[in-house]
């Protein structure tokens, strides 16, 4: 064989086995995310065997455990995994536009924006429920416009947008603690309960809202992804690759923060999800680029896993999902860290 | 972070002799100015409040104290302890965040990302929670302690591995651990509405009734930090060129990072003590300094530490006087000032890459 040849041999070869390795990585997060799934379903004040749960699911069960699956645990459940999807995507977008691993929506100020809008609505206008939601979309969507229309100057970079976003991301914080400081006890916990995270009393409407927001955006990205791949690396090497860099980043960006949007009206600003996702995938994937797909099943797996914690774990007391993500999250990425390292990979 | 091309264009060059004497001497002469802009907002920072007092008195009670006076006794007693304390706390949450930006070499990199923040704040919340302590002097050795426990943490996991330190597995490894210890701080928050009700004060950032104790406190952790801290940047300009270039040039790469944290944590943890968690400061005037001096580390430095003190003085002041009766909290106001001027500066200048 000559040298040519040799290299191709061996690059397909590698190409190979991390594909192999990708969709290995996806086939088991996707069955741990279901295991999670129907044990989640089947806990509760009323158990049901996890057998029972799967068979419902599948339309086999009786009557009961069908209300209860069905009309009581699933939306819930359901809206979960899906805001765990979406703020994994909308994480793996952010960081390889950023170039960055810190940059989350959470960081770069979107999801602070939302907040600031939905404690304005909990404690000045005494809101609940869709109506904080409500708001909170706006919240998102206006930080979002605002942030790209202050970074735009011959177009935007990357770094200019960072920055720009931790200033309104740190405007929008002491708006939010501001509000905090000044409401009654009673209802600034109210308001951090949402901040936090919760999936307390979902319903349908939800879920609704949470399947229209996947189903647009999903195939977009998976479109986009290779486009991420290019802007990855770096705004000259983009154009040079021929890649029409503007319109690219700014359908990404669009994509990330309407992700990022749904998820927090439909639970609140549950943090670290976005973050902890696309290094984690990227870590078991050992891919180079943005790995969407593991990074969107991490996220559902981690809020899933957490709001399973946070229901049944503590007893009587039930804990919003976002304090959990955090304690499920961290140390899973900090072993990994741990031995990605020792391995001598780590970045 | 940043492509050769960038690190090309920005390292400094051999130029002729007499431009970098301008650039330097014009560069001394922004940094008088800015002292100069320090001393003012001090004297304000003495001078304004629920009483306001004129600067003539205030010069007065400086030079002679008269314990008659009562103006002498407001200034002394509460004006200057909170004037210093607002003073030390800015310069060493300048410095740590240009620092912290230096080491990890990353612009979203504030001085809490190894933990500061996130370990200070729990141990507060703690204090409240199990030991029921509720006086600000009490919070400053726990917000320590915190501080301190949280970034060895941080930089032991991020250590881990062949390599070392590294700055992306710094960053994250501080990331993680900020967001498991916020979890259990939030989680305790949610359980308890009288801990949520003191915590929620203490976490805005503020410099209200911070007396002379606390100053003494922490006046010596962040002197040291300070000193410390100036002769970093030769350090922090040669490992801003990567790792490689920067282990080629002689440096210890290993040693200087552990250095520049401990230090960082000095300065930060104690500020954190001091004034509650404060991050816009940290995060964004290092980026106002690189855009005035350019890479140098040897002037971001000293121009972070006379920047930051002139924000968060003057924010002070004006939350002092736009809610009379009441004030707002310094944390708040930094924000609300400083943003919007930060993000004009970052649209106007060509930026200076990390």
């Amino acid at each position: 064989m000559t040298t040519a040849e040799e290299a191709v041999h061996i690059i397909s070869r590698a190409r190979a086995v991390r594909q192999a390795r990708t969709i290995a990585v996806v086939a088991v997060l996707a069955v741990l995310v279901f295991i999670t799934f129907c044990v989640s379903l089947s806990l509760g004040d009323f158990k049901i065997p996890v057998i029972d749960v799967v068979k419902t699911l599948f339309g086999g069960g009786d009557r009961a455990t069908e209300f209860i699956v069905n009309r009581l645990r699933l939306p819930r459940a359901l809206t979960g995994l899906m805001v765990g999807a979406a703020l994994g995507m909308s994480g793996a977008i952010f960081q390889s536009i950023a170039r960055n691993p810190l940059a989350s929506p959470d960081i770069i100020g979107v999801t602070y924006g939302a907040s600031a809008f939905a404690v304005f609505a909990i404690v000045i206008l005494g809101m609940t429920g869709l109506a904080v939601s409500g708001f909170a979309i706006v919240g998102a969507i206006l930080t979002a416009f605002i942030m790209y229309v202050l970074a735009w100057r011959h177009g935007v970079s990357s770094y200019r947008l960072i920055l720009i976003g931790i200033g309104i991301g740190a405007i929008a914080t002491s708006i939010t603690s501001y509000l905090l400081t000044k409401a009654r006890v009673e209802i600034a916990q109210q308001a951090l309960i949402w901040l936090t995270g919760s999936l307390n009393g979902r319903d349908w409407s939800n879920v609704q809202a949470m399947t229209v927001t996947l189903v647009l955006a999903v195939p977009l990205s998976v479109w986009l992804v290779h486009r991420l791949r290019i802007l990855q690396l770096g705004d000259e090497t983009a154009y040079g690759l021929g890649l029409r860099v503007e319109s690219s980043r700014l359908g990404l960006i669009v994509i990330g923060v309407f992700l990022a949007a749904v998820a927090t009206a439909a639970a609140g600003p549950i943090g670290f999800v976005a973050f902890v996702g696309p290094p984690i995938a990227r870590r078991l994937t050992r891919s180079p680029g943005p790995a969407m797909i593991s990074s969107a099943l991490i996220g559902a797996l981690v809020v899933a896993l957490s709001d399973l914690i946070a229901q049944h774990a503590f007893g009587d007391t039930q804990l919003p999902v976002g304090v959990v993500t955090g304690v499920v999250g961290a140390p899973y990425l900090m072993f990994l860290l741990a031995r990605t390292n020792r391995v001598g990979s780590g970045g | 972070m940043s492509p050769p091309s960038t690190v090309a264009d920005s390292a400094p060059v051999a130029v002729s002799a007499r431009p970098r004497r301008t650039r330097r001497a014009t560069l001394v002469l922004g940094l008088v100015g800015a002292l100069a802009l320090l001393a003012l907002v001090i004297l304000l920072s003495i001078a304004v409040g629920s009483k306001q007092i004129p600067l003539s008195t205030v010069i007065e009670a400086l030079r002679h104290y008269d314990e008659s006076n009562t103006d002498h006794v407001i200034i002394h007693s509460l004006r200057v302890p909170r004037t210093l304390i607002g003073l030390l706390v800015g310069a060493a949450l300048g410095l740590s965040g240009a620092l912290m930006q230096g080491v990890t070499r990353n612009p979203l990199a504030d001085p809490g990302i190894l933990g500061v923040n996130g370990g200070a704040a729990l141990f507060v919340v703690g204090g409240i929670y199990w030991l029921g302590l509720s006086s600000l002097t009490a919070y400053v050795w726990l917000a320590f302690a915190g501080a301190a426990a949280a970034s060895v943490a941080v930089y032991f996991l991020g250590s881990l591995g062949r390599e070392g330190a590294t700055p992306v597995k710094l960053a994250l490894a501080g990331a993680a651990l900020t967001a498991m210890l916020g979890s259990l701080t939030t989680a305790l928050l949610i359980t308890d509405v009288d801990t949520f009700d003191q915590f929620r004060f203490w976490s805005v950032g503020s410099l209200a009734g911070r007396g002379s104790d606390i100053a003494s406190q922490v006046a010596p952790f962040i002197l040291i930090g300070i000193a410390l801290s100036l002769v970093c940047g030769r350090v922090l300009n040669a490992m801003s060129l990567g790792d490689e270039v920067a282990k080629s040039l002689g440096q210890r790469v290993g040693l200087a990072r552990l250095f520049v944290a401990v230090v960082v944590v000095l300065l930060c943890g104690a500020a954190t003590a001091a004034a509650g968690p404060i991050g816009f400061v940290g995060l964004t005037i290092p980026h106002v300094a690189r855009l005035i001096t350019g890479p140098d580390y040897r002037w971001i430095l000293p121009y972070s530490m006379v920047l930051s003190p002139i924000l968060l003085l003057g924010s002070d002041v004006i939350g002092r006087v736009v809610a009379l009766p009441g004030e707002l909290q310094v944390g708040i106001v930094t924000a609300v000032i400083g943003a919007p001027f930060f993000i004009m500066l970052v649209r106007r200048r060509k930026l200076a890459d990390l």
